[in-house]
């Protein structure tokens, strides 16, 4: 009896703290958090982070703050901020541990760190945006990948000189050394170019590769292809060199976007290779409702017995059986990657995290693991053992505590809880209103206090801090939460804020109708409608009921979240061009290339009709007059042959072209796609003329 | 008595030591064809590249390492399947290859390929590709043009910014200091890479079939290909040869030389003083003096090879191998040994000790 009445207290007050709860996180909805567009909070955004070689400190690359922090790895107290350059992306140590590179992606730098004074000895120029930075074993050179130039460079290690440059993948962005150091591998972030032209009826799947650098001739000695993958990001190898392991991105572009469903838009998979494995093999990450969404960084257990996978739209670690997952491919004859009962033979679990979890180390020791969380500024400090979070590392910020922004999803979701054991609408049951369980923020915080054991980290995670608008709307772009079982978010097309360099089939257009290239998102502001076919007229229409019917196919935005997410968009701004000389000037072929693009006459003296001049519809600062002109480019599947202009903001990066991608190249668009100078008079002009023109686009 | 011997002997020693031909290169040759790997028998280039020999040939680019032949063709990304120049980039690595579509880059086993209707490339046909640092210089059927491997840019040549007159340009040779570009009909071409000024070197005599001023100049407009090596260029064309050492020039055609034919497709320099011709009619060696021919009889198909010395004596050496066939395309060095590239196969000529 006693036993009974003990239970059922127990019960009882569970489902009081439940209720509680609901309580608690109903309120955070419907809590009035300020939004302001002009916030620019000074975010630390954690992106990457390094153990040194002792163990003794953690190094925390800090992308907005654009910063490394120099943490203690024990206490967790900072050392030192080291400033370093604009947008940092990547960073790595020397194998001795005395000098820490970082690659600062915006200002074309690397940033030398000597460890011992944690102070910046040098600053040298590298390539464009470099994005990676390894050492080779006998400090003799340094490999950059390079993402917009995509290729590797390599410097000498003591100098900084640049001895030349290996061509890459496209977007070629994360280096990782070998164990034995004879091999740098790199992987990229678009698909490599398509080898032959495709029409719009036999459109290929994207190509990447891993580049297989010899380390030290400094030469590239192999590129494994990846096949229909596009987004190849951290890679990883076994401490016995035996077990390679890259996250990518496995698209479905080539057929219409009509269903997530079953993974109707995109596989989260992992290639591996090397001895283990044989011939290169990849395995799916999802599982039937539960997506990896945007895999990033890659670890494995010092005895290799895991894997561990951030995915940072799924808010989690996924976390690998390596032995279970060779026997799987071992005895298992593929492909996998359709297969959405593969994982559950070697994924052991998923440990909940914060927001944007990106780069991730582990200790030497394999007893935790360290994850940087991008959008809530935290560290997320895993027991290898447990598989959980034992601690969170906040990284300063403003002062004032609230509990980060939650949504109704929050509530249907188990993983809220901790380990995904039970949902708040277990609890929830007695058909109140929402707002009837708003506390004040106060109440929130000791609510949320009171009730961490139950809750998932990543709700209980106190930083930071203020959540600006720009904050909150980063945050709805790179979760994929809002999709349809969190398959996909913004950021799994728009990588890294950008564009994935693929060609999409979607709904609204009809089926095998409108195929439409994917459009980079700077620099917006004022370059409305949207779409190709100019058909939203701006961003919240963009990003909300078309976005939320026909890409997340689930449920709606509320009105601040989308504002939030349309907000950030906006904010974007153009990365630095480098096609332009210093101070604006233009070069000699920059200046006959601009001549011809303002030209009111061709080469023969007949007049060019003004809406058949290049600066008529691409007028303005970014290249649009925002109209929608027929410029000859409709194809037999377009349902019209008006498009909007797009902008030229750094249009030599964003390949292919055209609004169905159908040109491969800035050239492809006149030598091919303007055979009646409906697109621009253009067929007077000599090859090296139009050369010129290209030159002058490409300092736009 | 004694000394009438002695110099009988000297003048015997020195009658023999006359009569012997100059000692110059022998050579066994092993050659390639389709019925032993190649994927064709016209073969335009060959380029060595370590241990490893590319041919270009009329059927794709193929490839030599640890013994064996691999072909690339169009279905790996190849711009065309006639390949007809190929440069070597040391610093990296990667194999250009001029064809007859486009020019397309080997690295790692990917092939990029680049065409006038893709990129900045001044015309399809490629015959003529050579790195230098971190430029491709290009030689095309419409002008030349230099890929900036850096910046991407594409910088066009022709006779709108240079002193061509014809535009065909069959050959491109390139250093730090200097590119030298032979054009067909407009002789050579010279830009100086520190000053950006072009020069050009015509036939003096401006007769097409005669050469009225010897050693005073280009020998013929009609240019297939050019080599600086060591400050000199050493030119070829349909009517004669020439080497260049930047004040002087030194003509060589058939009637005072030990080349075979007048009608030579392609020189290359191994230094100042030492060049290979690829004629018509046979593969031919200057060692500054003396000339060697080696070829295939143009009667019976035996193997020749013959020896000039200073004087114009000209005598045959016995060998009992050949280059695959008299019509020669391309060579290259691997150490003591040669590659050539011939109408009818891929030669490649083992140095004899």
């Amino acid at each position: 009896m006693n036993q009974r009445i003990r239970t059922l207290s127990s019960a009882g007050l569970a489902v009081l703290a439940a209720a509680v709860l609901t309580f608690a996180l109903w309120s955070a909805i419907n809590h009035p958090v300020r939004a302001d567009e002009s916030d620019m909070q000074d975010y630390a955004s954690p992106l990457e982070v390094l153990l040194s070689p002792d163990g003794a400190r953690l190094y925390v690359l800090c992308q907005q703050s654009e910063e490394v922090r120099v943490l203690d790895a024990t206490s967790f107290a900072v050392i030192k901020n080291i400033a370093v350059g604009r947008v940092p992306r990547g960073f790595s140590l020397s194998h001795d541990g005395a000098r820490l590179f970082v690659a600062n992606s915006w200002d074309d730098t690397l940033s030398v760190i000597d460890t011992s004074t944690l102070a910046v000895v040098a600053t040298w120029p590298v390539g464009a945006e470099p994005s990676s930075v390894v050492e080779d074993r006998a400090a003799k050179r340094l490999f950059v990948a390079n993402r917009i130039s995509s290729n590797v460079a390599v410097l000498d290690a003591q100098t900084g000189a640049e001895e030349k440059r290996l061509s890459a993948g496209r977007g070629a962005s994360y280096l990782t050394l070998s164990p034995d150091g004879s091999r740098i591998y790199a992987t990229h972030i678009y698909p490599n170019p398509p080898r032959v032209r495709t029409d719009l009826d036999n459109r290929t799947a994207p190509e990447s590769e891993i580049t297989v650098i010899d380390a030290s001739r400094a030469v590239v000695v192999d590129r494994m292809p990846l096949h229909a993958i596009a987004g190849v990001f951290h890679l990883a190898l076994s401490g016995d060199g035996r077990l390679g392991v890259v996250a990518e991105y496995h698209p479905k572009n080539l057929v219409p976007l009509a269903h997530l469903e079953h993974g109707g838009a995109f596989a989260d998979t992992l290639t591996l290779f090397g001895a283990d494995v044989g011939k290169p093999v990849e395995v799916p990450l999802d599982e039937l409702e539960r997506y990896a969404s945007q895999p990033f960084g890659v670890a494995i257990a010092p005895d290799k017995s895991r894997i561990y996978i951030t995915c940072g739209g799924s808010e989690m670690v996924t976390v690998v059986d390596v032995l279970r997952l060779l026997r799987f491919i071992h005895t298992r004859s593929g492909p996998y990657t359709q297969d959405l009962s593969a994982s559950a033979n070697y994924v052991v679990t998923r440990i909940p995290v914060g927001l944007n979890p990106r780069g991730l180390t582990i200790s030497r020791d394999g007893h935790r693991l360290f994850v940087a969380n991008r959008l809530d500024d935290t560290i997320s400090v895993i027991d290898t053992h447990t598989n959980r979070v034992a601690s969170i590392i906040t990284l300063a910020g403003p002062s004032t505590i609230l509990p980060r922004t939650l949504n109704e999803k929050d509530f249907n979701v188990a993983s809220s809880a901790v380990e995904g054991q039970i949902t708040c609408t277990n609890c929830h049951i007695d058909g109140r209103k929402q707002s009837q369980y708003a506390p004040t923020p106060r109440d929130l915080a000791k609510l949320i206090d009171a009730h961490k054991s139950y809750l998932a980290e990543s709700l209980v995670s106190t930083g930071p801090k203020h959540i600006s608008t720009l904050r909150r709307g980063e945050q709805a772009f790179y979760t994929s939460r809002y999709s349809f079982q969190g398959q996909i978010g913004c950021a799994t097309c728009h990588i890294d804020s950008t564009f994935d360099g693929l060609t999409w089939d979607l709904e609204p257009d009809g089926f095998g109708r409108d195929i439409v290239d994917n459009r980079p998102i700077e620099d917006l502001k004022g370059t409305e409608p949207f779409k190709w076919n100019g058909g939203n007229p701006n961003l919240p229409t963009e990003c909300g009921p078309r976005t939320e019917k026909y890409f997340w196919r689930s449920e709606n935005y509320d009105s601040r979240t989308l504002t939030d997410l349309a907000t950030y968009v906006r904010s974007l701004p153009s990365r630095p061009n480098r096609w332009r000389l210093p101070h604006g000037e233009l070069t000699p072929a920059q200046e006959r290339g601009q001549a011809f693009f303002v030209r009111s006459v061709d080469k023969f003296g007949k007049p060019i009709p003004e809406t058949n001049r290049c600066s008529y519809c691409h007028s303005g600062p970014k290249g649009t007059d925002q109209k929608s002109f027929d410029v000859g480019t409709r194809k037999s599947t377009d349902n019209s042959g008006l498009l909007d202009t797009p902008q030229l903001s750094n249009i030599a990066l964003t390949a292919p072209y055209l609004h169905d991608g159908s040109a491969r190249t800035l050239e492809e668009i006149w030598t091919i796609y303007n055979p009646d100078d409906k697109h621009g008079r253009t067929n007077d002009l000599t090859k090296d003329e139009l050369n010129d023109l290209i030159e002058y686009l490409r300092t736009r | 008595m004694k000394k009438i011997c002695m110099i009988a002997m000297l003048l015997a020693v020195g009658t023999l030591a006359l009569a012997a031909p100059p000692k110059m290169p022998l050579y066994r040759f092993e050659n390639f064809t389709a019925a032993n790997g190649l994927p064709d028998n016209h073969v335009y280039s060959v380029l060595v590249d370590g241990d490893r020999i590319w041919a270009g040939t009329e059927n794709g680019l193929a490839v030599y390492e640890n013994h064996a032949w691999k072909t690339y063709t169009t279905k790996d990304g190849l711009a065309h399947r006639a390949v007809l120049s190929l440069a070597l980039d040391k610093r990296t690595g990667d194999v250009w290859a001029g064809t007859m579509g486009g020019l397309s880059r080997v690295s790692g086993g990917r092939i990029d390929s680049y065409t006038q209707l893709n990129s900045g490339l001044s015309n399809d046909v490629v015959y003529g590709v050579s790195v230098e640092g971190e430029n491709v210089w290009v030689a095309t059927a419409a002008g030349a043009c230099r890929l900036n491997l850096r910046t991407d840019q594409w910088t066009l040549y022709n006779e709108r910014n240079t002193p061509m007159f014809e535009i065909w340009v069959y050959g491109v040779s390139a250093t730090p200091s200097k590119v030298y570009f032979a054009v067909w009909g407009s002789g050579l071409l010279e830009y100086d890479q520190k000053t950006g000024r072009w020069d050009k070197y015509d036939d003096p005599d401006g007769e097409t079939e005669m050469v009225l001023f010897k050693d005073q100049g280009l020998i013929h407009e009609i240019t297939t290909s050019v080599s600086y090596v060591d400050n000199i260029v050493w030119v070829a064309t349909y009517f004669g040869d020439c080497r260049y050492d930047g004040r002087q020039w030194h003509n060589f055609l058939t009637k005072d030389s030990g080349l075979p034919s007048n009608f030579t497709n392609t020189v290359k320099g191994v230094d100042a003083n030492h060049a290979w011709f690829g004629t018509d009619k046979g593969l031919a060696y200057y060692d500054g003096v003396n000339w060697a021919v080696y070829t295939p009889s143009l009667k019976d198909g035996k193997p020749e090879m013959t020896v000039r010395d200073a004087q114009g004596k000209v005598t045959p050496v016995a060998v009992t191998t050949a280059p695959a066939h008299n019509y020669i395309l391309g060579i290259d060095f691997q150490g003591d040994d040669i590659w050539v590239a011939t109408a009818k196969g891929l030669s490649h000529g083992i140095r004899l000790k």
